[in-house]
């Protein structure tokens, strides 16, 4: 492999990671407060289709993106109901939000475009395009440096950038604020955040949102900018692999960054190579494809390191009485 | 006693959640500017108003009490096996090597040999999640998601690369040999005189089906096992006091649930495809979860679930056939089955026990 195929390998990483890592700090912040989402795909997804309608109709990818993020959070509030106000079971209202957005995406962009469930192509200002970081052209000249910078640091959409800024503003929330704090102790101990005379169901409600608007953002980027329109089941398993990164992770920020671009550069892999030779075997696509799955099986087997999750994590809190 | 009664908790609050999933449903419907009568209308004409229909609500029905029947085992045991789909794949792949691979004489030594051979399969493909959650602690509702993965790519891999005939471009196996074709209802019925339509897939496997239901009956409420199936799913705690291993206990359930899933691929593979194709199971894992929470885990709710259900995909067929609504429409009512049914329990639950504590406060 050389310079240039290696640089378009890890270009294509950063994008493939953007939505994992969006979705996967979504799961972040729901699941250290104590609420498991499994509904991450869902949600994506739903956001994915009418940030991409709203965004064909008015012609403004920024209005599409606040549909998507206002759809994702309905889904997040609806989840919360569930999990939260009626102390439901939290994985098996996951499922349910999985099946409303695969459902209903497909049935709305039938009724209103019908194209077979897909929305039109995007074109123009309704997609996020490309933008190039100060002096990417200038410097494209600079040995290694200026292809590196040019390549895979600049030429990369608004919502990529955001995404990876996300990591620190997430841990810094997370570890270095009264909220964070908060957060975590809730996903830890809910009674002795009760004691202290704070919200439980309060703060377990602002993690479902947060929740809900990064996932809201990831769908955007997956119909807005990573491909141009919304077609049915787009998010093809990403909500899942998020999830796998976030234990993958064991629930920490700066960790999730490294799973997820490990998991989107083995995206990257499997699109660009379809069978892998080394030396002797020849490792099939297929394998790539489950690697990310394997990877979490082993690491929740606990071979590599314990995932140890949230203690309250899946259970509602009932005050006592 | 600050309890509802027990019909109340059996069948009044499914019921009423199922109301308000259909009344929901119906403003789906009315939001895509379709009329819901006329919508029910046809599909109760198209699933139900012919034996063919019939034969296809019965086909789907066979399958959801398999995947149903697979997530209630677990729930007993207070898993939530999400692997149903990629048990039933594998289970299809158990079918597929017995009856392209083993000298089959005749379909009823062919259907028991199959039916091992799935029941093998899908139970295989449980039993890593469960040892690793009896074991390691590792959630099983986590694995059994990543071996849904897992079992796609699997599957993918040996039907492109391994059991492809040659020159063939699909990814499927070649047509299973003469002697492994399974009776359909047409040929089972028309011995005794009623006539059954041709062209529907349902079999035989519907037997299997209904036997798999007493069965689970037999197993949950009348042998000492499924007693400590329920004991351990009702406290692991006390279970544990009374001697109960949950290692044993949650690798057992995982292993009958897995079993169950993918008896499954019968029906699919063996009884309809007569082949094992790619997407054999479409979704059906999945389904099992709104069925089994429908039935509120007993068998006779997941066979009466599992029959709606068969109405559902059945009928939706048809409104995408002849209407503007496409099948997704089921999957929008499966998505508010479960949760009316399953995460939003409490929300008709709560207010019915309020009433019924007042009304008995009353007469007391």
């Amino acid at each position: 492999m050389d310079f240039i195929t290696a640089l378009q390998v890890l270009d294509s990483t950063v994008r493939l990671s953007t939505p994992l890592l969006l979705a996967c700090l979504a799961g972040l912040f729901s699941e250290r407060a104590g609420i498991f989402d499994i509904g991450l795909e869902g949600k994506m997804l739903m956001a994915a289709f009418f940030s991409a309608a709203v965004a064909f109709v008015t012609g403004s990818v920024w209005l599409g993106m606040l549909a998507g993020i206002a759809s994702s959070m309905l889904l997040s509030a609806l989840h919360g109901l569930a999990s939260i106000t009626f102390r439901g079971n939290q994985l098996i209202s996951g499922v349910a939000i999985n099946f409303l957005a695969a459902g209903m995406t497909v049935l709305i962009a039938q009724d209103w475009f019908s194209q077979g469930g897909r929305t039109p192509s995007l074109i123009g200002q309704a997609r996020f395009e490309p933008l190039t970081l100060p002096f990417a052209e200038a410097l494209q000249g600079v040995p290694i440096l200026g292809p590196l910078y040019y390549e895979l640091i600049s030429g990369h959409t608004l919502p990529v950038y955001f995404a990876f800024l996300c990591v620190p503003a997430t841990w810094w929330i997370l570890y270095r604020t009264r909220f964070g704090l908060r957060l975590r102790a809730v996903g830890e101990n809910p009674a002795a955040v009760d004691t202290a005379g704070i919200s439980v169901i309060g703060l377990r409600y602002a993690a479902v949102a947060i929740c809900g608007l990064l996932c809201g953002i990831a769908g955007a980027y997956l119909a807005t900018a990573l491909q141009a329109g919304f077609i049915k089941d787009m998010t093809a398993g990403r909500g899942y692999i998020a999830l796998a990164a976030l234990i993958f992770a064991k629930w920490r920020p700066w960790y999730a960054l490294m799973s997820c671009l490990l998991f989107g550069f083995l995206q990257a892999i499997a699109l660009r190579y379809q069978n892998i030779d080394i030396g002797p075997i020849t490792l099939p696509v297929q394998f790539m494809d489950a690697l990310p799955y394997i990877l979490t099986v082993v690491i929740l087997a606990g071979f590599v390191g314990r995932a140890i999750p949230p203690h309250a994590g899946g259970e509602p809190y009932v005050k006592e009485r | 006693m600050d309890r509802m009664p027990p019909w109340a908790d059996a069948l009044l609050v499914p019921l009423i959640s199922l109301v308000l999933a259909a009344i929901l449903s119906a403003l789906v419907i009315i939001g895509i500017g379709e009329d819901p009568v006329a919508a029910v209308t046809l599909m109760v004409k198209g699933a139900l108003g012919s034996t063919y229909g019939w034969g296809y609500t019965l086909y789907y029905a066979t399958n959801f009490i398999f995947t149903g029947l697979a997530v209630a085992v677990a729930f007993h045991a207070r898993m939530f096996n999400i692997g149903g789909e990629g048990q039933a794949m594998l289970g299809g792949l158990g079918v597929a090597l017995v009856c392209l691979y083993l000298p089959l004489p005749h379909w009823t030594v062919a259907l028991v040999a199959a039916a091992l051979g799935a029941a093998a399969f899908g139970a295989a493909w449980a039993y890593v999640p469960a040892v690793l959650q009896a074991r390691r602690g590792s959630h099983i509702v986590i694995t059994t998601i990543m071996f849904n993965f897992i079992a796609a790519a699997l599957l993918n891999y040996v039907l492109v690369n391994l059991l492809r005939p040659k020159g063939a471009m699909d990814p499927a196996t070649a047509k299973f040999p003469e002697g492994t074709h399974l009776p359909t209802l047409h040929d089972m019925l028309a011995p005794v005189g009623i006539e059954f339509s041709k062209a529907a897939p349902a079999n035989v496997t519907l037997l299997i089906a209904l036997l798999a239901c007493l069965a689970v009956w037999l197993l949950i409420w009348r042998t000492r096992l499924g007693y400590e199936i329920r004991a351990f799913g009702h406290s692991e705690t006390a279970a544990r006091y009374a001697g109960i291993s949950p290692v044993r206990i949650t690798v057992v359930a995982m292993l009958i649930s897995g079993g169950l899933a993918g008896l499954m691929a019968l029906n699919t593979t063996m009884g309809e495809a007569e082949r094992l194709v790619l997407n054999s199971v479409e979704g059906a894992g999945f389904i099992g979860i709104a069925v089994a929470l429908m039935g509120r885990s007993h068998p006779l709710g997941v066979l009466m679930a599992a029959i709606l259900f068969g109405f559902l995909y059945q009928g939706g067929a048809e409104l995408a056939l002849w209407t503007n609504i496409p099948r997704e429409l089921i999957v929008v009512i499966q998505a508010l089955v479960i949760l009316f049914t399953g995460a939003l329990d409490n929300m008709v639950r709560m207010p019915l026990e309020r009433l019924f504590l007042a009304r008995r406060k009353k007469e007391g």
